[in-house]
C-alpha cells in the first residue's frame, strides 16, 4: 500500500524530474566533466583532470576578470538597494501619479539588454552624449565614460542600475505593503519621530525582503556580462571584462570549452559561497535577535 | 472638570457622512463604552480622539487642553488597537518600553514603569519574549501593558475582547474591570458587544447611523431606552415592539394590542405624541401564564436557556413577540400559550420612535 503511494506519488513529480534532469542536472555534470577536459568545438577532447583549474590560476586575464567583476557588483548591489528602497517609500501610496511613476520606473526592466546599451551608449558618449552635455553646460570637459579605464567599471553600474531599479523596488512595494497600518499608528502614538519610525518599524518589517533583494542581486551582477559585452567589448584594454564575459570569449572565440568551463565551475563555486555566506551571516543575526 | 470633551464632531469620507456634529463629556476617572453596530460611526470617533483620523469640524479638548490640532504622540492618551499592533521584532520589554524612549524618559524610570505594569499584569515571565512566541490573550497584555506604562490621561481601548475566545474573553472582561480601579485615568472602549459595554462602563454611548443616540448608565439604557434603535439594540434577544392605540386620554396610558387585548401600562399618558404608537415589552414582561393572561398567542420557537426559556410566539393578528417561562416549559412549537404581560414595565414609543417610560422608574 505504502509502496504503491509512493510511487504514485513519482508519477506526479516525474515530468518536473525530467526536465529538471534534461536541461538542469545533465548540463552542470556535463559542464563539470568539460572542464576536467582540454576540449574545443568540433572534436573529442582528453581528459587533462585539473589541468584547466591549474592554467586558470595562473591566467591574469581571468585574475582581472574576477576582480572587475567584484569591483562592478560592489558598485551595484548597495546602491541598487538603497535607490529601490527609496524610491519603492516614495511610491508606496494610493493614487494615479504614484501608479503612473511605477510603472516608469519598472519600465527599463523589460527592456533587453541590447536596447538598454544602445541607450546608454548615447548617454554616455563624450561628444554628443545626455551626460557630456550636461558635464559641458556646467563648464567642465566632457568625461570619456567609456575609454578610460577607471571609469568604464562606474559607467557598468550606472547603466545596470538603471536597467535593474524596477524589480527590486517591486519586491520592496510588496514588502511595505505587507506592513499592517496599525503597527504606524501605534508608532504614531507612541510619539515616534519618521526617522525613528522608518529604522525601527519599516526597516525591520522589510528585513528579509532587503535580504533577498541582496542576495539576488549580488548573484545576479556576478554574471554581469551583456553590458559589458556589448558597451565595451570587455575594454578597453580589459579594464571592464568580467567573469562571464571572459568564459564567453574563451568558450566561443577561442574554442577552448573545457577551459571555459573550469572558469564556470570557480565562477559558480564563488556565488554559491557569496550567497551561502549572506544567507548564514543574516540568519545568524536573526537568531541573536530572537536571544 | 470634564475629562474629555467632544465638541461638535463631524466626519465625512468623501461623500459619506461619518458623524454628524457628535458632542460628548467625559467624567473625570470615567469608563466610558461607544456601543453600537458596525459602520455606527464608533471606531471613527475613537480614531479622531486619538489623533489618527482628523474631524472635518469640531474640537476635543482633554483637561483643558485642545488636543484635536496635537499629533497622536502629543495627545496624552494610550491607545490598545484591535489587533494589538505590537512590534513583531521588538520583545514585550521593548514593544512597552518604545513610547517611554520616544520620549525621552530616563531609562531607570522606563525600566521602573515596564517591571511594574508587568507585574500589575503577569506577563513578567514574558518580557523578553518577541509577540510571535505568545498566546494571543499574552499579546494583549502586553497591549494593555504598552498603554499603561505611558501613564496617560486617557485610555483607548477598540474591541479590546473580540480576538480572544469565549473564555478568555469573560476572563480578560473582568481583569479589565479590576484594572480600571487601579489606572488613574479614563477610559474609552469601542464595543458592539453589549455585554462587554454593560458590565464595564460606568456610562454608555449607544451610536447608530452617524449619531450619539442615548448617553446613560447600563441600567439607564437598558431600562429607559431613548428610542426604538436603543431599545432593540441593548438586550438580548430584542424588545418586542408591537402597534398598539391609546385606549384612555389622561393617567398611564392604557393600550390595545392588534388583536384586541388591552395592557396597562405605567407611561403617563400626558406628553405621548399624537400618531401611531408602538408598544416595547422586554421578554421578562412577558410570562407564559396559566390564568390571568391577557392575551393568547402560538409559540414558533422555543429556546432553553438553562436558567429560564425564551418563547417565540405570534399574536393572532401576526405580531411577532417574545416571553419567558421558567426552565422547565415544556413548552413546543405549535402550541397555544397564554401571556400574561406586565404592563408596569412596559415602554411607549411615538411615531419619530422616541421612547417614553414609566413615571415610577427613575
Amino acid at each position: 500500500m505504502t509502496a504503491q503511494r509512493d510511487w504514485r506519488g513519482l508519477l506526479f513529480v516525474a515530468p518536473f524530474l525530467a526536465l529538471y534532469s534534461l536541461i538542469l542536472v545533465f548540463p552542470l555534470l556535463r559542464g563539470l566533466w568539460l572542464s576536467l577536459n582540454q576540449v574545443d568545438l568540433f572534436g573529442a577532447g582528453h581528459f587533462v583532470g585539473f589541468g584547466n583549474y591549474q592554467r586558470l590560476m595562473h591566467d591574469p586575464v581571468f585574475g582581472t576578470s574576477l576582480i572587475n567583476t567584484f569591483e562592478v557588483t560592489v558598485m551595484i548591489v548597495p546602491a541598487l538597494t538603497v535607490i529601490s528602497l527609496l524610491l519603492a517609500l516614495a511610491l508606496n501610496r494610493a493614487g494615479k501619479g504614484a501608479a503612473v511613476l511605477r510603472g516608469i520606473f519598472f519600465a527599463s526592466a523589460v527592456l533587453s539588454v541590447t536596447i538598454v546599451t544602445l541607450i546608454w551608449r548615447f548617454m554616455l558618449a563624450p561628444d554628443a552624449g545626455l551626460l557630456g552635455e550636461a558635464w559641458k553646460a556646467i563648464g567642465w570637459a566632457p568625461l570619456p565614460f567609456l575609454s578610460d579605464p577607471h571609469l568604464v567599471l562606474p559607467a557598468l553600474a550606472i547603466t545596470t542600475i538603471w536597467w535593474s531599479v524596477g524589480f527590486p523596488m517591486l519586491l520592496i512595494l510588496a514588502g511595505l505593503q505587507q506592513i499592517p497600518q496599525d503597527m504606524y499608528e501605534a508608532a504614531a502614538l507612541d510619539n515616534a519621530s519618521g526617522w525613528t519610525t522608518f529604522w525601527r518599524i519599516t526597516v525591520p518589517a522589510l528585513r528579509r525582503t532587503l535580504i533577498l533583494v541582496i542576495m539576488l542581486q549580488t548573484a545576479a551582477q556576478l554574471q554581469l556580462f551583456g553590458q559589458s559585452q556589448l558597451l565595451t567589448a570587455g575594454g578597453p584594454s580589459g579594464a571592464s571584462r568580467t567573469a562571464v564575459l571572459f568564459l564567453f570569449e574563451s568558450a566561443f572565440g577561442r574554442w577552448e570549452l573545457g577551459y571555459a568551463s573550469a572558469a564556470a565551475e570557480i565562477l559558480f563555486l564563488i556565488i554559491l559561497a557569496v550567497t551561502l555566506t549572506q544567507y548564514w551571516a543574516t540568519s545568524r543575526n536573526e537568531a541573536g535577535h530572537g536571544r | 472638570m470634564a475629562s474629555l470633551e467632544l465638541q461638535g464632531v463631524r466626519k465625512a469620507f468623501g461623500a459619506t457622512l461619518i458623524l454628524d456634529d457628535v458632542s460628548l463629556s467625559l467624567e473625570s476617572r470615567e469608563f466610558i463604552a461607544f456601543l453600537g453596530p458596525s459602520g455606527s460611526g464608533k471606531s471613527t470617533l475613537l480614531r479622531i480622539i486619538a489623533g489618527l483620523e482628523t474631524a472635518d469640524a469640531g474640537e476635543v479638548w482633554l483637561e483643558g487642553r485642545r488636543i484635536d490640532t496635537l499629533p497622536p504622540g502629543k495627545r496624552d492618551i494610550a491607545m490598545v488597537f484591535q489587533h494589538y499592533a505590537l512590534y513583531p521584532h521588538m520583545s514585550a520589554r521593548e514593544n512597552m518600553a518604545f513610547g517611554l524612549r520616544n520620549a525621552r524618559v530616563p531609562t531607570d524610570e522606563i525600566e521602573r514603569r515596564v517591571n511594574d505594569a508587568a507585574g500589575v499584569l503577569e506577563i513578567t515571565p514574558l518580557l523578553d519574549r518577541k509577540p510571535a512566541e505568545m498566546s494571543g490573550g499574552q499579546r494583549q497584555r502586553v497591549a494593555i501593558g504598552r498603554a499603561l506604562v505611558k501613564q496617560p490621561k486617557l485610555f483607548l481601548l477598540d474591541e479590546p475582547l473580540s480576538n480572544l475566545d469565549a473564555a478568555l474573553r469573560l476572563r480578560t472582561r473582568v481583569e479589565l474591570a479590576q484594572l480600571k480601579q487601579k489606572v488613574d485615568a479614563s477610559v474609552i472602549m469601542v464595543t458592539h458587544d453589549q455585554a462587554e459595554a454593560m458590565t464595564l462602563a460606568d456610562r454608555i454611548v449607544v451610536m447608530n447611523d452617524r449619531k450619539i443616540q442615548q448617553v446613560g448608565a447600563p441600567m439607564e439604557i437598558y431600562s429607559r431606552p431613548a428610542n426604538t434603535f436603543v431599545a432593540q439594540f441593548v438586550g438580548s434577544p430584542a424588545m418586542t415592539l408591537a402597534q398598539v392605540t391609546l385606549e384612555n386620554g389622561g393617567g398611564p396610558a392604557r393600550v390595545k394590542l392588534g388583536d384586541g387585548s388591552a395592557v396597562q401600562t405605567a407611561v403617563p399618558t400626558k406628553g405621548l405624541p399624537g400618531g401611531e404608537l408602538r408598544l416595547g415589552l422586554r421578554p421578562e414582561a412577558v410570562r407564559v401564564a396559566d390564568k390571568a393572561a391577557t392575551t393568547k398567542a402560538k409559540v414558533e420557537l422555543v429556546e432553553r436557556l438553562g436558567e429560564r426559556t425564551l418563547v417565540y410566539a405570534r399574536l393572532s393578528d401576526g405580531q411577532p413577540i417574545t416571553a419567558e417561562d421558567n426552565a422547565y416549559s415544556r413548552l413546543s412549537i405549535g402550541d397555544d400559550v397564554a401571556l400574561a404581560i406586565d404592563g408596569a414595565s412596559a415602554h411607549i414609543f411615538g411615531p419619530d420612535g422616541t421612547g417614553y417610560h414609566s413615571a415610577a422608574t427613575a
